[in-house]
Formats: structure tokens, C-alpha cells, sequence
């Protein structure tokens, strides 16, 4: 009796585990569900590399390489100012701050990150973006430079507190052999503990690219909206996510343009999952690396 | 010895008559030493083998426990001591990975066999481990956890019966103001004597204790040891212990491991005053372990 | 100073300058909201409904809508990321499922969020038929949840110490029983941690809400699941993007931003400090 009531409790909570996986599956089929009637339309080839995107003019246009090509645009702009800060802070918690600090900073960098993506968004819109026009003089601040900015700040937290994690994991027995040869802190940390926490620390910059990318509202009021191919910083772009949450308000159920935005969202949540597989991957292997199991 | 009514036993109802292996109490003294373990055993195990993968733990061990009487396994670190008092209320089921041959029974019926219910048989086989390990709750809660798991849910049974474990456990007189506050709170020495009662509320009718006074003071281990023999009169007691002064004083009956075999077997002032075999001597005498 | 002692300085200076950054963003993004948006908050703006075309009256509508989709998000994530999680600590599964569950949880953790949206305006919306309304949005925002309360769970039940585990079971306790009287107890401060940080992040996100809950006005309070819905931050949104009077509806998007911004970080600050304590206590 008792036995199997254990039994019942164990396969419930089996089949209760396998939600997550449920949900990412499910999420995968409909995805596909509904973009792949789009490609009956056009070829996966110009959808691709269309150059493009009038999903409402007469006949409409679907090429994504202006969406695609400005979301890796203002990533890649993100990435300027994630790593750096992002890593250097990671450095600073790990070496230089004592408990105090820590007790201090790292709740900072935690509240950070919670910031709602909205109230970043907002802060572009109203603040960021009206001082960088007046600064360099642009016709309008809304732009992908503003967006790099806002994107960067809000991925510093992610990349560093994975960074730390990383470090963390370094044995102590590294510094302490490094020191043993006359090396001081620095040449410790720059010969010694980053490289390996190497594979760690890209691990957090993936991550980081991963929030980066898939951001939605942020990009969606401060990046300006048109869906043309960059030539600077100082253009305005319409990234994957700000086209997909901008235009499927509009866009009729079943319609191509509806199902042409299904499948924005298919390749944005491919390139993600390859981020966040990498990641994995190599998150695997450095703890194999440094002998620790999990 | 009381009688043992299989119907009544809990936990044996799955049994079929068939798995009860020979008759009840029966001697199982491999060592020809008739007068050591009493006329009726209480707990036999016979030609125990385990294994954590490939790497065999215990070989062909085969001995009787009697009741109402502490017998102390002695032996060096990883002599399998542990590994055997943990297969007798099958806490090793806990590691994965793990496989074993032979039996063990108590009161006659395997313990080891699959249709013997684990959590039933831990009611009547209680354990206290190394280190204290109350449970992050007040010390009433503790103790009448396993009263609760059990389920009774009489009130005033319950606290009956916390008082009860509580004095038994020689820990009353300490604690009766502070039943309401976390056992966290509590000494260590405190933290291990509540362990036992909690054990004791359960009414097991043998007791293991897996080197109880590890992490004790020589105060607190006083007590306990003081304890111990206090139980042995209603309980039967089998501690695993390093610390051989500590197997002299509580025990009637010494068993000594040695990486993995059972070395040999015997009334306690016996073994340390003319042991027979000359590990057991080299190991006595401090020569090694 | 020799050389490298300089080099030394330099590279610290650089370090301490990238932490320095991000209080500096932190007080930034606080002081310019606060600056702004602090002279609109009032008690009349806390408890009435929006007036003049969105140019004057309160937030109180959405303050409420967004209640209700983070309530219901919570109540559906959190029983299915506790069982997930005690089925991955306690009942130790085979090497493959762990790792295959764990790979499903962090891809769940990185699908953006407005992918998310989409999946709910096709399954819950659509598929199901609960139409734009709080029980999809917090659907939606609960698959969201999921992953983190996952992983503070497992994280929670995981510090439990096993011998307490092991007590449980010594008594005669069977797995279920100990799990239920005392993993869970012991491990609840972790779960409330993991719970309250899901709630930040939950009442903060507005993609997922974008088709799936979410509407710029509704006259009244939300009286069943299947009502639409004003949120706090798509009000954010929407008041900067679709109204007809942007000087007046900026000034309300900076106090319900300030609203938003408080709420969140006082919900973040609250889960750090239950954190925070709890770790002195199990290191005690």
C-alpha cells in the first residue's frame, strides 16, 4: 500500500519534471507551425538574404537581412561595453574587494540586472537618446548607437556575475603557485586566473550576446525602426525582436506577413539556442577541465 | 526473549512463510563460542558480501547479535564497519550503485529481501548517526517526528511519549523549559542525546549507532556511553566504534573489521585481554590503524 | 616605483573603474527616473483610473492588472518548478535525464521574451481559446517563471543537508514524507527567495503581455481570468508610443516607471536580504 503510493508520488513527479522540456518543444513546434508556410511562399534563400522588408506594400517584400543584420549590429555594439565592464567588475569582485565590499557590490550588480527591460527602454527614449543627439549632433537619437548603450548596460550584470561564478571555480592552489614564483597580483591574474577561467568567462560573454539579442523592448523604442541595412552607428535599425513585437499587433492571423514574423521569431530563437548550447558546452568542459564534477 | 507473532509484526505482512529462514533465535556464532551471544540471536547476518560498483566492501561476514545486550564493531578506517551497520535498516539503499549477497534477519525473517518494506523496518531498527543531525525544527518537533510519520496523531499520546523519550534519553532534566526552541540551539552533546530520543519515540527494538561520540566532546561521550548502558536493557545496541576504550566500557561483545573481513568475534574482556587471532592483537595494541 | 608596480596600479585602476560603472548605472537610471517622476506620484495617482485621454487620473488599473498577472504566474510556475526540482535533487534520476532536463531548463532560461509572447498568443490565445486575457498573459509570464524557480529551488533543496535526509529515513519516514516534513521546510527560504525574485522579474516584463494580455485602456477592474487587462510596464509602453498627448503622458510614464523601477528593486532588495540571512544561519 505504502509502496505504492511512494511509487504513484515518484512517477508524478517524473512526469511533472518534464515540463520544461514539454514547453521548449512546444515552443520549437509552434514556431515551425507557423513559419513554414511563409517559405511555400518565399525561398528560405531570400528570405534570408532579401535585402528588403515591405511585409505590407503591394506586392509585399520579405528579405530579413536589414532585421537580421541590425540585430547583430547593435549586439556586437553591446558587446563593447558588456565585456569590459562586465569581465573588469567580475575581476574587481573576485580580487580586489574584501567581504564588505562584496556584501555590497554584488547585490549592486543583482539589482542591476532586475531592472525591468521596459524602464531601460524608457530611459532610452527619454533621456539617453535626446542627450546623444545633442551631443553628436544627430538628426535622430534614436538610433543604434543609443540601443548598442542601453543593450550593453543591461547585459553587464549577466556577464558579470557568470564571469565571477567562473572565477570562483579557479582553485586557489593556482594563485598561490603563482605567487610562490615571484609574481605579483596582477601578473597573476592576467597570466594565471583569467586564462583559466578562460572558457568561464566566454561562457558569460555568450550569455550575455544571448540577452543581448533576444532583448525586445528596449530595442523596440530606442532603435529607431527602419528596416534598412546599417551603414553607421548613427542609423536607425529595426532589430528581429522590434519588427516581430512592432508589427504582429497589425499583422492578420494567418496572413504571410503574419506567418513571415513566425519565422523572424524561429531564427532568432535558432541563433539563441545555439548561443545558449555553446555555452553549455563549453561551460561542461572547463569544469571538467578544473575537475569538478556537476 | 518475547515471542515474535509474524501476523503482528509490521512490516512482515507482505511475508510468505517460505521466506522465513530457519528457526527463530537461532545461534549463528562462527566462532564456536557458545556462551558469547546468548542462547537466541536477535539479528544474524550470514554470508554478507558487498559491493559499491566493482569494489567489493564486506566479505562473507557472518555474525549474531543478541538482544538486550551492546555489542561494538571495532576496526580501522574503511574496514567496512560502517557499510555493515548501515545494510542492517538497508540505509545503504541510499547509495546508488551499491549491490549485496547473503541475508541478514531479525527475529528470523530477512530484512534484505525485497518484500521486506524498508521504511518498516527502519521503525524497528533506529540509528544514530556520526554527527548529530537534528532536524532544523524545535526539539518537540523532533522528537515526535517520527511519531507523526508513523501516523499517530493523539495529542496528548504524542507529547506522552516526547516526555518519555526525552527522560529516557537522560536529556529531560536539561531541556523540559526550551521544547519550543530550535534543536539547532542546542549543544552538541544535547543536539546528540536528542537524536536519541527521537530514535527512542519510535519504539525500535534495536538501536545502531554509527560512532555516536565523533564529533563529541569527552563530557558529552560520558554521557552518552552512560546512556548506552541504561538502554541496553530494553534495547538491542550495536555501536561501530573507533576508539577501543570506548568499545571496553560499553560493550558486552566485540566484533573486529578489517578491510572488509570479519576478523574475529567475542565476549568484549576476552577479546582485548587474550584476543586469538594476531591482527586482532596487532590492531588492540595500537600497532596499526 | 618600478615598472611593473605601475603596470600593477594601472590594470587595478581599470578594474575598479568597470565596478564604479555599474553604480553608476544603477544611480543613474534611479536619480533620472526619481528626478522626474517623483512630483507625479501621489496617493490619487496610486488609486484612480486614468482620465482625459490618458492625460491625467491614475495608474491604479494597472497596478491592479499587473497583480494579477504576476499572482497567476507564480501560482502556475511554482508547484511545477518545485516538483521539477525535487524530482532532480531527491529522486536522483539516470545521468541522461538530469542532463537533458537541465539543457531543456537553461534553453528555457534564454528564449527571449518575446518569443515567449508568441507561443502564448498561439497556445493560450488562440489554440485554447482563453483569448487576450489575464489567464494567458499569465500563462505565458509563468513558463517564463519556470526556469528560475527551478534552478532557486534545486539550489534550496540541494543545501539541505543530507543527514537530515538521512535521519527522516532512519525513523522509518519514507521518501515522500521526508521530502514533504523536511526537505521542504528546510529548503522554503531558498524556494521564497527564488519565488520573490520571480516576481520582479515577472510584474517587470511586458513582451510576453504584449499579445497575449495586455491592453492601453480598459474601462474598470479586470473581473475574471478572462478579462483584458492594463499592466504597469505595457502602460509604460504604451503611453510613450501611442498616445495623442506626449507632454502630459511623459510626465505619467515617468511616475509609473518610478512606480515600476520601485516595486521591482524593493521585491529584488527583499529576496537578497531573506538570502542573505538565511546563508548566516545555515553557516552558524
Amino acid at each position: 500500500m505504502n509502496k505504492r503510493k511512494e511509487r504513484l508520488i515518484k512517477y508524478l513527479f517524473t512526469a511533472l519534471a518534464f515540463s520544461s522540456l514539454v514547453f521548449l518543444i512546444g515552443i520549437v513546434l509552434v514556431l515551425f507551425k507557423e513559419a513554414l508556410p511563409i517559405f511555400g511562399k518565399v525561398s528560405l534563400k531570400a528570405f534570408l538574404l532579401g535585402e528588403s522588408w515591405y511585409p505590407t506594400s503591394e506586392p509585399p517584400e520579405f528579405g530579413i537581412l536589414p532585421l537580421i543584420l541590425a540585430s547583430l549590429w547593435v549586439t556586437l555594439g553591446a558587446l563593447v561595453i558588456c565585456v569590459p565592464i562586465g569581465v573588469g567588475s567580475a575581476l574587481y569582485l573576485h580580487e580586489l574587494a574584501g567581504p564588505r565590499q562584496r556584501a555590497i557590490l554584488k547585490p549592486v550588480i543583482e539589482i542591476l540586472a532586475s531592472v525591468p527591460s521596459i524602464v531601460y527602454g524608457f530611459f532610452g527614449m527619454v533621456i539617453l537618446s535626446p542627450f546623444l543627439q545633442d551631443t553628436f549632433e544627430l538628426p535622430i537619437g534614436l538610433c543604434a548607437l543609443t540601443t548598442s548603450i542601453i543593450l550593453g548596460v543591461m547585459a553587464t550584470p549577466t556577464v558579470a556575475s557568470i564571469a565571477e561564478d567562473a572565477l570562483s571555480y579557479v582553485p586557489r592552489s593556482f594563485r598561490e603557485a603563482s605567487f610562490a614564483v615571484g609574481a605579483d597580483r596582477w601578473q597573476t591574474l592576467t597570466k594565471v586566473i583569467i586564462p583559466a577561467a578562460g572558457s568561464g568567462i566566454s561562457t558569460a560573454i555568450i550569455l550575455g550576446m544571448s540577452r543581448a539579442i533576444g532583448e525586445t523592448m528596449t530595442v523596440l523604442m530606442v532603435a529607431g525602426g527602419a528596416a534598412v541595412i546599417p551603414h553607421s552607428v548613427f542609423d536607425p535599425v529595426r532589430p528581429m525582436t522590434a519588427a516581430i513585437a512592432a508589427e504582429m499587433g497589425e499583422a492578420p492571423v494567418g496572413s504571410d506577413h503574419y506567418n513571415a514574423l513566425f519565422a523572424i521569431a524561429l531564427i532568432l530563437f535558432l541563433i539563441t539556442f545555439v548561443f545558449n548550447i555553446a555555452a553549455e558546452f563549453i561551460s561542461r568542459r572547463f569544469r571538467l577541465k578544473l575537475g569538478l564534477s556537476r | 526473549m518475547h515471542n515474535v507473532d509474524y501476523e503482528k509484526q509490521p512490516g512482515m505482512e507482505n511475508f510468505h512463510p517460505s521466506l522465513v529462514k530457519g528457526p527463530v533465535g537461532i545461534n549463528m556464532n562462527y566462532m564456536g563460542e557458545a556462551d558469547v551471544f546468548g542462547p537466541e540471536a536477535k539479528i544474524s547476518a550470514r554470508k554478507v558480501n558487498f559491493y559499491y560498483g566493482a569494489k567489493r566492501a564486506l566479505n562473507n561476514i557472518n555474525i549474531s547479535f543478541s538482544p538486550r545486550r551492546v555489542t561494538a564493531i571495532i576496526g580501522p578506517s574503511g574496514c567496512g564497519k560502517s557499510t555493515f551497520i548501515r545494510l542492517i535498516n538497508r540505509m545503504h539503499e541510499l547509495v546508488p550503485g551499491t549491490r549485496f549477497e547473503g541475508e541478514i534477519l531479525i527475529d528470523g525473517l530477512d530484512i534484505l529481501s525485497p518484500a521486506c518494506d524498508a521504511a518498516e523496518l527502519r521503525k524497528r531498527v533506529g540509528m544514530v548517526f556520526q554527527k548529530p543531525n537534528p532536524f532544523p525544527k524545535t526539539v518537540f518537533e523532533n522528537v515526535a517526528y517520527g511519531l507523526e510519520v508513523n501516523g499517530v496523531t493523539d495529542k496528548h499520546l504524542i507529547e506522552e511519549k516526547v516526555v518519555d523519550s526525552l527522560k529516557k534519553a537522560a536529556l529531560w532534566g536539561e531541556i523540559k523549559d526550551r521544547l519550543k526552541d530550535s534543536a539547532l540551539g542546542l549543544s552538541g552533546g544535547q543536539q546528540q542525546r536528542l537524536c536519541i530520543a527521537r530514535c527512542l519515540a519510535v519504539s525500535p527494538e534495536v538501536i545502531l549507532f554509527d560512532e555516536p561520540c565523533a564529533s563529541l566532546d569527552p563530557i558529552s561521550t560520558a554521557k552518552i556511553e552512560e546512556l548506552i548502558l541504561t538502554l541496553k536493557k530494553e534495547y538491542t545496541i550495536v555501536i561501530v566504534t573507533h576508539n577501543m576504550q570506548q568499545a571496553a566500557r560499553v560493550s558486552d561483545n566485540t566484533a573486529f573489521f578489517l578491510m572488509g573481513d570479519l576478523i574475529e568475534t567475542g565476549r568484549t574482556d576476552r577479546i582485548f585481554k587474550a584476543p586469538r587471532d594476531k591482527r586482532t592483537e596487532d590492531y588492540i595494541t595500537g600497532r596499526f590503524g | 616605483m618600478k615598472r611593473r608596480d605601475i603596470i600593477q596600479k594601472i590594470g587595478f585602476s581599470a578594474l575598479f573603474a568597470c565596478m564604479a560603472a555599474n553604480i553608476f548605472f544603477l544611480g543613474g537610471i534611479i536619480f533620472f527616473i526619481a528626478a522626474r517622476g517623483l512630483s507625479s506620484i501621489n496617493w490619487a495617482f496610486l488609486t484612480q483610473a486614468p482620465r482625459d485621454s490618458m492625460t491625467a487620473g491614475g495608474v491604479a488599473p494597472a497596478i491592479v492588472g499587473t497583480f494579477y498577472l504576476t499572482m497567476g504566474a507564480i501560482i502556475f510556475a511554482l508547484p511545477l518548478g518545485v516538483a521539477c526540482a525535487i524530482y532532480l535533487t531527491e529522486y536522483s534520476p539516470k545521468g541522461w535525464i538530469v542532463n537533458l532536463l537541465r539543457i531543456s531548463i537553461n534553453n528555457l532560461a534564454g528564449v527571449p521574451s518575446v518569443v515567449f509572447g508568441l507561443f502564448g498568443l498561439t497556445v493560450f490565445v488562440k489554440y485554447f481559446g482563453f483569448g487576450v486575457s489575464i489567464l494567458s498573459g499569465s500563462l505565458t509570464l509563468g513558463i517564463l517563471a519556470l526556469p528560475l524557480i527551478i534552478s532557486a529551488s534545486q539550489e534550496a533543496m540541494t543545501a539541505v543537508p543530507q543527514s537530515i535526509r538521512e535521519a527522516s529515513l532512519a525513523l522509518g519516514a519514507t521518501q515522500w514524507e521526508t521530502i514533504r516534513r523536511v526537505v521542504l521546510p528546510a529548503a522554503l527560504p531558498g524556494i521564497l527567495t527564488g519565488v520573490i525574485l520571480s516576481v520582479g522579474r515577472v510584474a517587470g516584463e511586458t513582451a510576453p503581455i504584449l499579445f497575449t494580455a495586455a491592453a492601453f485602456y480598459v474601462k474598470g477592474y479586470p473581473h475574471s481570468p478572462f478579462s483584458e487587462v492594463m499592466a504597469l510596464p505595457y502602460h509604460i509602453y504604451a503611453l510613450m508610443t501611442e498616445g495623442t498627448h506626449p507632454v502630459e503622458q511623459t510626465r505619467i510614464a515617468y511616475a509609473s516607471s518610478l512606480l515600476l523601477l520601485g516595486l521591482v528593486l524593493s521585491v529584488s532588495m527583499l529576496a537578497i536580504y531573506i538570502r542573505a540571512r538565511q546563508r548566516k544561519t545555515y553557516n552558524a
